[in-house]
């Protein structure tokens, strides 16, 4: 095969793949950012503090649950706990913090945003504990080897990631079910068009964002269960959404597909560059390869991969 | 309530244009000068209580003015000149190790000297990482100085001679000596930090009213139009990149070298740039006084957090009370945003407005 080691190909190819699919975790946390920047326009920094909170509700219901219950029922009480209290945290979100904000500046959300964050973060650890927590979902976790027929040894694949892209594939599938095909979703992209038009034609704009917020909240419940299984449940997932901003930037704040194609793009190119260029500049630069790649796609494109063109009009 | 200004009439265009142009505010500002380096010091000889140890000085004082000058770095970028800034920690660290690496390879340089070659080193900086606020602006712009922040916290780690090869990245300070003056004792460094932090204050407040300031003020009310009367954005933008990072850099050399003494990149990770941005919502967007408003508050804050149930004596764990500030903190920047949103800086004009007009309010 053009005269390269086929065990280096292996190893390439490899290395591709684990990151395509650590990609596809960080797209589903930048799916919820561009779900609320989608319908309001407000740039939701408070996402990763929201994983964190799911996951954290999440592990302990099922903790609570687990001995007292068969496994899957207990898992779904445990997600419909978690569910309920994201619907809760996007109610008051919307209730005490967006509603008195209205007609203010994206730069004034973004900041309440964080905001957000810092209460998120600080009631949720309180009240659940602050500790790392063992998340099992029930997922497979063995390796796999497959292509074993082509190369020497196989490649080797986590079953845990491999179910993680799975998860995500539905949740966009669902989402854009939910976008395209119903009445709410039809309200959601009726906001995001032109806020004043889609008021005028009486869609309550609070309730738009309620329920937008909630939505988010039931993907950062899908982020948190890909994200906890993988590397536990614990205060580093709020760095995850770091990791995401990248994401959204690279693939346009706007779009849907773009945070998919985006979170891969990332994913590989974070691994790939660790692995063939880490080695030759110190290492541990997975820290920031993503943000110098966001910069230069900013710099070249600013709207991203996807995103809708900025235009300012004075 | 305490004095009226009746009877000042300016005739003059500098009288008009002074900092302070009410005789009563001058008095006052160079009372409280005179109680911060005269009075202050001579309690702690005297040995009154709140003054007598070290604890006032090293663990409230001095990080709370060092953090005053950081913040007034800040608020010249992000509330003079609206480009919002994630990066402020990462340009602090700059300034750490800048001097650091001043005091290892140029030894017998003076310690104020090692200062603003530091500050000028992280002013180099930012203006590299200044760059991309020429083509983007607003949010995307906070995920360009984020990248700032995460490149630095990988070169603070990882490039040796930064640290000069030291292996976790943790150096420490050589003796601080202005002089001939040895900078040893707790009340000594306040001393210098509050030297440092008024020539700071002073030297903003007189760059943001002169032409550079009103360039960046326009350009934050909205550049379009502010290019159009003839502001070149690209020269506003990027001097206050530049100053701003300066002042920064000269903050990040004084928290290593007076405050911690010996560190680690850690000091300077992305939780110091949201605290620096939280001090100056708090303080005020746009204020110097601002400045020092939002860092007592953001540094007072925890330690009443932790010291307030102590009184009550309702016991509570280190963790409850580090839960217990970061959601008092969220909960405080949503309520300034909602209710004030110019700040402390605010609140207390509004103050000084109503007591002036005291007994009679319109």
């Amino acid at each position: 095969m053009l005269g390269l080691d086929p065990a280096k190909i292996a190893f390439f190819v490899e290395v591709l793949v684990s990151g395509l699919l650590s990609g596809v975790l960080y797209a589903m946390v930048a799916l919820g950012f561009v779900l609320i920047f989608k319908a309001s326009g407000v740039f939701n920094f408070a996402q990763g503090a929201m994983v964190l909170v799911a996951g954290l509700a999440l592990v302990r219901a099922l903790g609570w649950l687990e001995p007292r219950a068969p496994f899957w029922p207990a898992l779904m009480l445990a997600i419909a706990f978690s569910g309920a209290l994201m619907t809760g945290i996007a109610w008051g979100v919307e209730r005490f913090a967006l509603r008195k904000l209205v007609n203010q500046t994206a730069l004034t959300l973004f900041m309440a945003t964080i905001g957000i964050t810092f209460v998120l973060e600080g009631l949720g650890q309180q009240i659940f504990g602050a500790q790392v927590y063992k998340l099992d979902i029930g997922l497979p976790r063995e390796s796999l080897f497959v292509l074993e027929s082509v190369f020497d040894g196989g490649i080797l694949l986590n079953q845990l990631d491999l179910w993680s892209a799975v998860l995500a594939a539905l949740l966009v599938v669902a989402l854009a079910v939910f976008f395209q095909r119903t009445q709410v979703g039809r309200a959601l992209r009726a906001v995001a068009d032109d806020h004043a038009a889609a008021q005028s034609v009486g869609i309550p704009l609070t309730r738009v964002w309620f329920i937008v917020w909630m939505v988010a909240g039931f993907v950062a419940i899908a982020a948190a269960a890909a994200w906890g299984s993988k590397v536990g449940v614990q205060f580093s997932l709020v760095y995850v959404a770091l990791k995401a901003l990248p994401v959204i930037i690279v693939g346009g704040l706007t779009s849907i597909p773009g945070a998919i194609v985006g979170g891969l793009l990332i994913g590989a190119g974070e691994k790939l560059a660790e692995v063939y260029l880490g080695t030759a500049i110190g290492g541990g630069i997975e820290q920031w390869f993503a943000y110098v790649v966001a910069l230069l796609v900013l710099l070249v494109r600013p709207q991203g991969l996807f995103g809708d063109r900025i235009i300012e009009r004075i | 309530m305490f004095y009226r200004e009746a009877g000042h009439f300016h005739d003059r265009y500098r009288e008009d244009m002074a900092i302070f142009p009410i005789r009563e505010d001058r008095i006052g500002i160079r009372v409280l000068l005179a109680i911060a380096f005269v009075a202050v010091p001579l309690l702690h000889v005297a040995g009154v209580p709140p003054f007598a140890g070290d604890y006032l000085f090293s663990a409230v004082l001095v990080p709370l003015l060092i953090l005053s000058v950081a913040g007034i770095g800040l608020n010249l970028l992000v509330g003079y000149c609206g480009q919002i800034s994630l990066g402020a920690g990462a340009f602090m660290g700059v300034g750490a190790y800048a001097a650091y690496d001043v005091s290892v390879h140029l030894p017998g340089m003076p310690l104020i000297a090692t200062f603003l070659l530091a500050g000028a080193a992280s002013a180099v900086i930012g203006l590299v990482f200044g760059m991309p606020s020429l083509r983007i602006k607003g949010l995307y712009l906070a995920v360009a100085t984020l990248a700032a922040q995460f490149f630095l916290d990988w070169a603070f780690l990882r490039v040796g001679w930064i640290t000069n090869y030291s292996p976790s990245g943790s150096v420490t300070a050589p003796a601080l000596a202005v002089a001939g003056w040895q900078v040893d004792t707790p009340v000594e460094r306040y001393l210098l930090v509050l030297a440092i932090a008024a020539l700071v204050a002073l030297g903003a407040s007189n760059l943001v009213r002169g032409n550079l300031g009103r360039q960046w003020m326009a350009i934050r009310d909205m550049d379009i139009a502010a290019e159009i009367i003839g502001i070149r954005p690209v020269q506003a933008k990027l001097t206050a990149f530049a100053v701003s990072s300066f002042i920064l850099g000269l903050a990040g050399a004084l928290w290593a070298f007076v405050n911690l003494r010996s560190w680690e990149p850690y000091a300077f990770s992305i939780d110091r740039s949201f605290q620096l941005l939280f001090l100056v919502i708090i303080g005020g967007l746009g204020s110097i006084i601002g400045c020092f408003l939002g860092a007592a508050f953001i540094w007072l804050l925890p330690l009443a957090v932790e010291g307030v149930p102590r009184w009550l004596s309702i016991p509570i764990s280190a963790d409850a009370a580090s839960n217990l500030t970061l959601g008092v903190f969220g909960a405080l920047i949503l309520l300034t945003l909602i209710f004030e949103p110019h700040g402390l800086a605010r609140i207390w004009a509004v103050a000084k407005h109503k007591l002036r007009r005291w007994p009679f309010p319109y």
